[in-house]
């Protein structure tokens, strides 16, 4: 019978040729389907998982410490040399010897490229030596006779073959070629510090006998000539205590302070901004007994000063003002990772990092801000040796005292970066106590970039707090009638209504809250908190009069539409508070609250957090209110029937079978609404300052993890620190949200699954 | 008595039930006044309002003559009058302060002007005050006095009127003229000559010595192309010539007769003179003019044209990318993949991915798209160009990409929704009928889901549509200087800028100098958004439950 049917089909027999070739390609067909769509399919994931990867991988390097490796070495032939400089590009160095020999050398093989005659007067000897700010590239030598020779040294490049870059080593003198008298009793110099810049030149120098004598030049322009200009001169005298001996001087880069660092471990500082009269401020004991300051630099941009000891440790110290305005050095921060007395700390060029070079060859890389040690290896052999690090910070030069010379390129991308410097307090230059900042840029050149992701977070906090504090109650309030008391008719009016208020675009809620409500609150600040009291208590009045209202009107309206009745009252009382705003404000807070509010000590701000909170709630409610609404909506219908029959109330029902079984679903929306919350850009954007602060205050702003992204992330230099923090940021949104929302699936399918089996 | 019956009715929990209701109603009267609120002000900038003309004595000074139209009214307490000096009489706690746009901001500094109820004095609506839209310094109030031709009269009084509607036309069309020249004919030159540079770049790349014949070529052509620019060069400074001919002079609230070019008009009305149905003409027609025109004044005037093209391209590139792979994933996660723990993890991560804020996405945009492939794609094909990037860039493909990224979670979750709802014996029948899986997916499961992925991808392009974060970091201008497509080849140009309607919201509120002024227009585009997005959203609304009631059926 079968056979039969085959034979008088249209179709070629099943096991025709034709039929077998069409059963092999459609069987390839179905295979390649099969293949082609997983493969499609598990890159699409891919491309989805890519994202937490990516930002991974952008972030990590932020974490990386210093890497430092061995490029040449070479010994060069010299005694007593007393500094060591690195260029730019890492292939020039330079020494200075107390002879007063300076000598350029390739840094990569040690052959001499320029050994310029210093002009040291020929009859007097060098007894003492000078940097000044690496950046100026300054230096001095001070004499026998009190005199002191000021010197420059600069890179000219050129190309002169097209790309080919050639570098060619300057020394000039920038105060005359002649040496300058520093100590009119012409007594020789054992210490001295020197400072230049283009306005002004200061010389400090120790005499043999004790006395600080202070010089400063100051150039004069001419207005009506470039050319032309005189140079004043002032000088002053400090009387030290004879039984010290100093060992360390330092002259800061804007020439405003001097640091004197003496045996007994004191640090002695004071203020020379007016140098006829230099005024000491603190003579502060800097370290135990026991221990000596064997090594003192400034930090980059001449606030901070580094003390090297002879145990190992480092300290930064810095002015702080207090109260009175006073200023008194503190002890910010200590590094102890080495164990060998301190003999070298190169402070980087542009950043607020060094590295620190001990008695016995090893090596510390650190960086201040973010109090971290990035790299402790052993470098040169153990004694005393000299190092320069290279102004990009991707160089080190170091030499023995006989002559070893090494270079080594340092891989230091992101030193500013820690968990301390993010999440904790910091003690910034120039600041009076630890704080939070975040200000990530700046105009100047030795800024201290403060990365602190604490008031950004917490200002997103903030936000999704007041968000949540205006959402929460509203959209389960709403849910809950929704799905258990609202009439069927009226749901199908309310559900798309909500539906299409989770579409509006959050950049018209941030504008309508930036432009329209921000000045409305401000105005009818009064207004807004009647609104906010009087709205339940006339809810539940209208209630309470309607039930007295005669049957026959009552029943017109049948149950399930309470909420169309309360929509003329909600107007009434958000109509009639604005109305009465102004009059309240009379009333209570003397016509203005916002001015009244500050007098207070409570600060305002027009786009403050209320405003937000107003908006980022009215954008988060849809979100919770359909989750939940589901929730409740899925509670079994024969755990409410059987309660019912038991004689309880709905509203009993409600509150002790509905709300509880519902109650995981519940949870599970509200955290989603917090991720929403949480993420959220153009409203905390538009509608707050967007100023860094940390502080709760409803009236005033913050500044969000979120509408921080949008507005530096464009401006970040790509793969610089600031790049790839703002990346961390939005890996921290990332995370945060993929957490919540994480919580709010698994329990939501736990649900899911309880309905089931229920 | 009535206390307990109010104890008992409070116990009975109908307040509370009161209260969850009144939740309801609050979150409706929010989104309503919300969509009211937009509708009302986006609406109402079109409509020509009429200019009053009214006297204005501050205390002390003298009766001045003020023009314009009423913006806004405000109730201010005297408190708040005081501290700006206006006093008022004992015992009168408020009055009533308006705002003012008296225009002319080229002579008076500012176009808006707030007056105090108690100074004003007779309002009148003089039927011969015209509004002027310019091009530049936006609108103009006052009486028209004359029609000159070369700084010649050639009409007053009543006759001026006349006279200047046909000459506006003429300058109108010269304009239209110019700005066609400048914008294509320069635009291809420009765009030659570009050719041109690259392939010079090109060849030296390529090491092809000084001075070889592909160089003479080159020049050649670009003599050939500044022959042509001199020559629209010529024609666009006779054009200018031919603009400047004509001026007006107007009259404006403080008596100052001063001269506009008619270069300078886009429209001139007679407001107060105008007919409701005049007005209703002409509401439609800026209506238009906003829809279709090109933004003026840095966006605070004139239309939003290139906003609407730019999203739109953007949304219908990110449609056409997210539709196949959200659709493929789907399918995969659905039919093919083993049900097990690994996929159920999958799932829930892809349904969080919805959730995560789009922000994020965007900085994945501009980390992954822009830099790494943008920068990788301009090495390889678009050497020639560098360092100026082409594709290394934000640019109109890489938010499409970035917004497909964003979206791809909807359209799949939307679609696996459809999947699962259509009933196993559907599919358990196609299978034993013979038909492989392929085919039964092809054949039967696929088209029935179709409403679902229309669902998902409709979702998709209004959520997409609607966000405007990410898009600032991977490819939105506030002033595209041209349109993603154009005559010069290849046409779409997936490597350019792009203009956004949600962005232009955010630019010209919060980034414009002239804020005040700009507000009506914000207002407008955030109309013509929510209603784009409230569309799309009722369509998927409507879809959805179409396909809940057809599968009803199918199951019963």
């Amino acid at each position: 019978m079968v056979e039969e049917s085959m034979s008088t089909s249209v179709l070629p027999a099943t096991d025709s040729a034709v039929a077998i070739r069409r059963r092999a390609w459609r069987e390839f067909k179905d295979r390649l389907a099969k293949y082609g769509v997983a493969m499609g399919g598990m890159s699409v994931i891919f491309a989805i998982v890519l994202i937490f990867f990516y930002l991974l991988y952008v972030v990590f390097p932020l974490f990386y410490g210093a890497d430092i490796e061995q490029h040449a070495e070479f010994n060069l032939e010299s005694q007593n040399v007393q500094h060591l400089t690195l260029n730019e590009y890492n292939d020039i160095g330079s020494m200075l010897t107390m002879q007063g020999k300076v000598r350029f050398f390739n840094a990569n093989n040690g052959q001499t490229i320029l050994e310029p005659r210093l002009p040291v007067p020929a009859e007097s000897t060098i007894t003492s030596f000078s940097k000044g700010a690496s950046s100026t590239g300054v230096f001095a030598y001070g004499l026998n006779d009190g005199r002191v020779l000021v010197f420059k040294q600069d890179y000219k490049i050129s190309y002169p073959q097209g790309n080919t870059r050639k570098i060619t080593p300057i020394i000039s003198y920038p105060m005359g070629e002649d040496a300058l008298v520093l100590d009119s009793q012409a007594q020789p110099l054992t210490l001295l510090s020197v400072q230049s810049n283009d306005e002004q030149t200061t010389l400090v120098g120790l005499t043999q006998d004790k006395r600080l004598v202070l010089k400063r030049f100051e150039r004069e322009q001419d207005f009506m000539d470039e050319e032309l200009f005189t140079i004043k001169q002032k000088t002053a005298e400090i009387l030290l205590d004879n039984r010290d001996t100093q060992t360390h001087l330092q002259l800061d880069i804007d020439q405003r302070e001097l640091y004197v660092v003496n045996d007994k471990g004191f640090i002695s500082y004071f203020d020379i901004s007016n140098s006829d009269a230099p005024r000491l401020i603190q003579k502060i004991k800097a370290v135990p007994s026991g221990i000596d300051i064997t090594a003192l630099e400034f930090l980059t941009g001449g606030i901070s000063i580094l003390a090297g000891r002879s145990d190992g440790q480092i300290d930064q110290w810095f002015p702080v003002r207090d109260d009175n305005n006073n200023y008194t050095l503190h002890n910010v921060r200590s590094f102890n990772n080495q164990t060998a007395p301190i003999t070298t700390i190169a402070p980087e060029y542009s950043r607020k990092g060094f590295l620190a070079l001990d008695t016995s060859g090893q090596l510390g890389v650190y960086h201040t801000t973010a109090h971290r040690t990035l790299l402790i290896e052993p470098l040169v052999e153990p004694g005393h040796a000299l190092m320069a690090i290279s102004p990009r910070a991707n160089g080190l030069i170091t030499m023995t005292d006989d002559g070893q010379t090494k270079l080594a390129y340092i891989d230091n991308e992101h030193p500013e970066v820690s968990w301390h410097s993010l999440w904790e307090k910091v003690w910034y230059e120039s600041r009076d106590k630890p704080e939070y900042i975040w200000q990530s840029s700046s105009a100047s050149n030795d800024f201290e970039p403060k990365f602190s992701l604490s008031p950004l977070t917490f200002g997103t906090l903030k936000a999704a707090f007041y968000a949540m504090m205006v959402a929460v109650p509203l959209a389960i309030m709403g849910a809950i009638y929704a799905a258990y008391f609202m009439s069927p008719r009226m749901r199908t009016i309310v559900k798309p209504t909500i539906e299409i208020m989770e579409a509006l675009p959050t950049v018209i809620l941030g504008f309508l809250a930036g432009l329209w409500l921000a000045p409305l609150v401000e105005g009818n600040l009064p207004g807004v908190f009647s609104i906010m009291i009087m709205m339940p208590i006339m809810i539940v009045l209208t209630a309470w009069a309607w039930t007295k209202l005669p049957a026959t009107l009552k029943e017109r309206i049948p149950d399930g539409w309470e909420a169309a009745i309360l929509i003329p009252v909600v107007i009434a009382v958000g109509v009639l508070s604005m109305l009465a705003s102004p009059t309240l404000e009379l009333w209570l807070f003397d016509g203005n609250m916002p001015k009244w509010l500050t007098d207070m000590g409570i600060g305002f701000d027009q786009r403050n957090s209320l405003v937000v909170g107003m908006v980022m709630g009215f954008a988060v409610i849809p979100t919770i209110f359909s989750i939940t609404e589901d929730a409740i909506f899925g509670v079994p219908k024969h755990l409410t029937i059987g309660s019912l029959a038991l004689g309880a109330t709905p509203w009993q029902t409600l509150t002790r079978v509905v709300l509880l079984t519902a109650s995981p679903g519940i949870f599970s929306a509200v955290m989603i609404g917090l991720g929403r919350a949480v993420g959220e850009t153009m409203i905390v954007l538009m509608a707050t300052g967007n100023t860094p602060i940390m502080d709760f205050n409803i009236f005033e702003g913050f500044r969000a993890l979120s509408a921080n992204i949008a507005v530096e992330m464009p401006e970040a230099e790509v793969a610089s620190t600031h790049y790839r923090v703002l990346f961390l940021a939005a890996l921290v949104l990332f995370m945060a949200t993929f957490i919540f929302n994480t919580i709010a699936e698994v329990v939501r399918q736990r649900l899911r699954n309880k309905y089931s089996s229920l | 008595m009535t206390n307990k019956s109010f104890s008992s009715w409070y116990k009975s929990g109908s307040p509370w039930v009161w209260l969850n209701a009144g939740a309801v109603s609050i979150s409706l009267v929010m989104v309503v006044g919300l969509l009211l609120l937009i509708a009302v002000r986006g609406l109402s900038h079109f409509w020509p309002a009429d200019v009053m003309a009214l006297s204005y004595q501050e205390p002390g000074g003298e009766a001045i003559t003020l023009i314009g139209e009423a913006i806004d009214t405000e109730e201010v307490s005297a408190l708040r009058l005081k501290s700006t000096g206006v006093d008022l009489p004992e015992g009168q706690a408020s009055a009533q302060r308006h705002l003012l746009k008296v225009g002319n901001r080229d002579y008076f500094g500012l176009d808006f002007r707030w007056v105090n109820g108690p100074w004003m004095g007779e309002i009148s609506y003089p039927t011969d005050i015209v509004a002027i839209e310019r091009r530049e310094w936006g609108n103009f109030y006052g009486y028209l006095t004359q029609v000159k031709q070369q700084h010649e009269v050639v009409a007053d009084g009543d006759n001026a009127w006349q006279e200047l509607q046909t000459r506006l036309i003429r300058s109108n069309d010269l304009v239209a003229q110019a700005k066609k020249i400048e914008k294509k004919d320069i635009g291809e030159i420009n765009h030659g000559l570009e050719q041109l540079r690259l392939e010079q770049r090109r060849l030296q790349l390529a090491g092809v010595p000084e001075g070889a014949i592909q160089y003479q070529e080159i020049e050649q052509e670009r003599k050939q192309w500044d022959v042509r620019y001199s020559d629209l060069q010529q024609k666009l400074f006779d054009l200018n010539t031919a603009l400047n001919r004509d001026q007006i002079m107007v009259r404006m609230s403080d008596g100052r007769e001063v001269e506009i070019p008619l270069a300078k008009i886009v429209e001139v009305i007679k407001p107060n003179a105008m007919s409701v149905w005049d007005k209703l003409g002409f509401y439609g027609h800026a209506v238009w003019k906003f829809v279709s025109g090109e933004p003026r004044e840095a966006n605070t005037e004139g239309g939003i044209f290139p906003a609407i093209f730019g999203t739109v391209m953007m949304v219908m590139i990110m449609a056409v990318l997210v539709t196949p792979f959200g659709v493929i994933a789907a399918v995969y996660l659905k039919e093919y993949a083993t049900q097990g723990p690994i996929i159920r993890l999958i799932r829930i991560a892809v349904n969080n991915l919805a959730g995560v804020p789009s922000i994020v996405y965007g900085v994945f945009g501009l980390g992954f798209f822009v830099y790494f492939i943008g920068g990788n794609i301009d090495d390889l094909f678009f050497s020639a160009k560098l360092p100026a990037p082409t594709f290394g860039t934000p640019g109109l493909m890489w938010a499409s990409l970035t917004l497909a990224i964003l979206t791809v979670p909807v359209v799949i979750v939307a679609t696996e929704e459809g999947l699962s709802r259509i009933p196993r014996a559907i599919r358990e029948g196609s299978l034993a009928l013979g038909a492989t899986k392929a085919e039964t997916l092809w054949r039967t499961v696929l088209p029935m889901a179709a409403p679902a992925m229309m669902t998902g991808l409709i979702l998709a392009v209004a959520r997409a549509a609607g966000e405007v974060a990410p898009l600032m970091m991977v490819g939105v201008v506030k002033l595209a200087p041209a349109l993603a497509v154009d005559t010069i080849a290849p046409y779409l140009h997936l490597d350019r800028q792009f203009m956004h309607l949600g962005f232009h919201i955010y630019d010209v509120g919060f980034q414009s100098p002239n804020v005040e002024a700009a507000r009506p227009l914000v207002y407008a585009t955030a109309l013509l958004l929510v209603l784009i997005i409230i569309v799309l959203n009722l369509a998927a609304i409507s879809i959805r439950n179409r396909l809940r009631e057809n599968f009803k059926a199918s199951e019963s």
